[in-house]
């Protein structure tokens, strides 16, 4: 199969002034993956948990390193972005919020969520094995 | 008045074939994870730093594994349709994008059964 010749295209992204708008629209794609690499995770803590107190201990080792607080750290805040960022779009599903105006304002909220949900969840977390 | 070839209306509309069953089923799967979501990262906050027995015990628990496992369902379903977007979207040889979805949906069916089977063990007893 013949590759096709290269065009020219012209500048998008080098160019066009940002957005919260399209930023988050790039956000909830990027999060969504990587949530779906997330998945991959918790099958095998899931897993761990079903085999037994050494396999889970391991886990729980790796959770507990810097790679494995970063990842958990990131997903926690994926997930809240995303999920917000989720209902923002059923909202426009039904045809609600589509005002740029709106549409900015609720991008903010979406952000600002994200942010103090996953510190919540956290320092809840962190400061669960003291409660316990 | 329909501008298409006899062919592209044969052949179905744009790169995914066919949309309607794919946004509804999304979004049907988004709402029901809201709230399951909520229930599961409360509980894991909770669980956190609680130790071998008491997440065992948890998840053990029939309430939990049914709804872990309704969890599951949706979060695989959700993550396939996802997934199957983005490589829409960016893949276009077909070489590349039919065996690449097709590897993505194994994948997530797999990952899912092992999942299932997991909370199962846990709720029976291994």
């Amino acid at each position: 199969m013949m590759s096709r010749p290269e065009r020219p295209t012209s500048p998008h992204l080098q160019i066009y002034r940002w957005e919260l708008t399209m930023a988050l629209s790039i956000l909830h794609r990027a999060t969504g993956a990587f949530l779906s690499l997330g998945l991959l995770f918790l099958v095998c803590w899931l897993l761990a948990v079903a085999a037994g107190a050494d396999r889970f201990a391991a886990v729980d080792a790796f959770l507990g390193t810097a790679v494995g607080t970063v990842l958990l750290l990131g997903w926690t805040f994926s997930l809240f972005l995303h999920m917000g960022n989720g209902i923002r779009h059923l909202f426009w599903d039904i045809g609600v919020g589509f005002d740029l105006g709106v549409a900015r304002a609720s991008g903010w909220a979406v952000l600002g969520f994200a942010v103090v949900a996953t510190g919540v969840a956290w320092w809840c977390g962190l400061g669960g094995a003291a409660w316990t | 008045m329909d501008l298409r070839s006899p062919i592209a209306r044969a052949r179905g509309l744009g790169s995914a074939k066919d949309g309607t069953g794919h946004f509804w089923v999304q979004r049907l799967t988004a709402v029901a994870m809201v709230p399951l979501l909520v229930w599961f990262v409360a509980s894991l906050v909770s669980l956190a730093g609680a130790g071998f027995e008491q997440t065992h015990a948890w998840l053990a628990s029939p309430l939990n594994a049914v709804l872990a496992v309704a969890l599951l369902l949706a979060l695989f379903w959700h993550s396939m349709l996802g997934l199957q977007v983005i490589i829409e979207d960016y893949l276009h040889a077909a070489w590349l994008k039919l065996p690449t979805l097709i590897v993505l949906k194994f994948a997530h069916l797999l990952l899912a059964i092992a999942a299932v089977y997991a909370v199962l063990r846990i709720g029976m007893g291994s």
